[in-house]
């Protein structure tokens, strides 16, 4: 065998054992996440006792991010309403203008926008506190004070994440609705009868709200326990927990799009 | 829960302590005392495993083998509430403090108070106050941490430590970046709270002179071993070359100045 040969075979070996590694250590990283999760809802019930700590939280995880998401509903409903007027006015069906907004918003739109706006906006802000928090050792203090950081600290935000998502996705949805309109019907002349009648009858209860309001639901809890997961096991440096956050946001946006495609298949999907 | 009911003048007990990072070797069969109502003191370079030493003796990390008792418990055999339960009577001062950035300087104090007991807040303030009119910070309730210098911050966080009365308290680097009026008043309040109190405190310290002020006994710690013990004069007195150059602080002797590597001329 030559030397070229052995140099590549131990090219591929390492090749092979820096693929192994990193297997390995997402396999690790994953179980440690799922643990995690499991510490967290296990801490459910006792929180549930202190309304307190969950109302903080619903305030600067959930309250804060409207401002984003109502502009955010708004425009993209505006846009909605643009495009959708002029493809459905080249087959003479304006007057379903509102269907469509509505069904995009509520099905699609309005739970995976919302989500990913929750994940750069507030998931985020969670990544950094926890981080920051485990960089200052204030972690360590509590449970050096006997008090469990997952139940004082983690749950509670995990909690107010859960529960904002669905309120900030509606929200998201009805600002949406209310932008089409305001183009669709006041700016170019859309039936504003046919419009909101049409919504009504063809939106329905179970299949388009109920299922859009349990993909916001997985959605939320998947966005914040990434953020809090990522916060709680970052490096605790000053690049650790930028990195932490960086990856909350990448890790969150895949995870909402692989989600969605999985949801959209199971509620809509014929496959 | 196993518990030594008889009097023993241990309140800590540490026996061939093992501990590893990885294949970082920390502790290499280490064994140690810590005596009830004295200031033992634990000493060594950066690195030599002094603060994991105390996340060891709080139950925050298991070692490799070996046993640590505390107050006559073991504390790797220990549950989850009963550790919670033990840490309830120790206290530990961070080096950064680690105060709690969401809340100001009271209700820090009150926090261990509030979480740990049903007292009501008319006794919670009243508590409160004692123990900030210890360290002199009375008139800073109101102040947020990040409107704290280093040194109010170490008091704040020493208030925290010991707002449960317990029955230990272990000081992280209490002195390090701190100006000579802060260490002076940090130095003074921990021999204070310590005789009139009856705590036992553990000081991890680099601080030589400042640490052996206070100390009633003091381990050196190098490599993972202990190198050194005994009372500050015997330290002093002491004709071991570890001893000699950490407590004069020598440049080189047997901890080397050069970190581990090839020769210099084959490296240039």
């Amino acid at each position: 065998m030559t030397y070229s040969h052995l140099g590549q075979n131990l090219k591929m070996i390492t090749f092979l054992s820096s693929i192994g590694q990193s297997v390995l250590a997402n396999l690790t990283k994953t179980g440690r996440g799922t643990l995690f999760l499991k510490q967290t809802l296990a801490c459910t019930t006792s929180v549930l006792f202190h309304p307190q700590l969950i109302i903080k939280q619903l305030y600067s995880v959930g309250v804060l991010t409207i401002l984003i998401i109502t502009i955010s509903g708004l425009f993209v409903g505006m846009v909605l309403g643009l495009q959708g007027y002029y493809i459905l006015s080249d087959f003479g069906a304006e007057e379903t203008l509102g269907v469509m907004i509505a069904a995009s918003l509520v099905r699609e739109l309005g739970p995976v926008v919302s989500a990913l706006l929750f994940a750069g906006r507030a998931g985020s802000s969670l990544t950094a506190e926890i981080g920051l928090m485990k960089a200052t050792e204030q972690l360590s203090g509590m449970e050096m004070m006997a008090v469990d950081p997952i139940q004082r600290i983690i749950c509670p935000r995990f909690l107010a994440g859960c529960l904002s998502m669905p309120l900030l996705a509606a929200i998201f949805s009805m600002l949406g609705i209310l932008g089409g309109q305001l183009v669709g019907v006041t700016l170019l002349g859309v039936d504003e009868g046919a419009f909101w009648s049409q919504m009504q009858s063809s939106i329905d209860f179970y299949d388009d709200i109920i299922n859009g309001i349990i993909k916001s639901l997985v959605f939320g809890l998947i966005v914040t326990w990434i953020s809090l997961f990522e916060g709680y096991d970052a490096i605790p440096t000053s690049e650790g927990v930028s990195r932490a956050t960086t990856r909350t946001v990448v890790y969150s946006s895949f995870a909402i799009l692989g989600m969605d495609f999985i949801l959209t298949a199971l509620m809509f999907g014929d496959i | 829960m196993e518990k030594n009911n008889s009097k023993n003048a241990n309140l800590i007990t540490i026996r061939n302590l093992s501990f590893s990072r990885g294949q970082r070797v920390i502790f290499d069969d280490a064994s140690l005392d810590i005596q009830q109502g004295k200031i033992t003191a634990i000493m060594g370079p950066s690195g030599s495993g002094k603060t994991t030493l105390l996340k060891l003796i709080g139950g925050q990390l298991s070692p490799s083998h070996g046993t640590i008792l505390v107050d006559g418990l073991n504390i790797n055999q220990l549950s989850r509430s009963e550790l919670y339960t033990l840490r309830k009577k120790m206290g530990m001062l961070f080096q950064s403090g680690a105060l709690l950035t969401d809340l100001n300087v009271f209700d820090n104090v009150a926090y261990p108070i509030r979480e740990h007991t049903a007292l009501p807040e008319t006794m919670i303030r009243t508590l409160v106050l004692m123990k900030l009119q210890a360290v002199g910070l009375r008139g800073a309730r109101h102040l947020s941490p990040n409107e704290l210098s280093g040194g109010m911050a170490r008091r704040v966080a020493l208030a925290r430590a010991i707002a449960l009365d317990p029955m230990m308290v272990m000081y992280d680097e209490p002195f390090t970046g701190q100006d000579p009026i802060s260490m002076g008043v940090l130095i003074k309040l921990i021999k204070t709270l310590n005789d009139s109190v009856d705590l036992t405190s553990i000081i991890v310290s680099h601080d030589v002179q400042e640490t052996a002020a206070i100390a009633d006994y003091i381990y050196i710690m190098s490599s993972g071993k202990i190198v050194g013990q005994g009372t500050p004069q015997e330290l002093k007195d002491s004709k071991s070359e570890w001893v000699q150059q950490f407590m004069n602080g020598q440049p080189d002797g047997p901890v080397k100045f050069h970190y581990s590597s090839d020769n210099y001329f084959d490296d240039l």
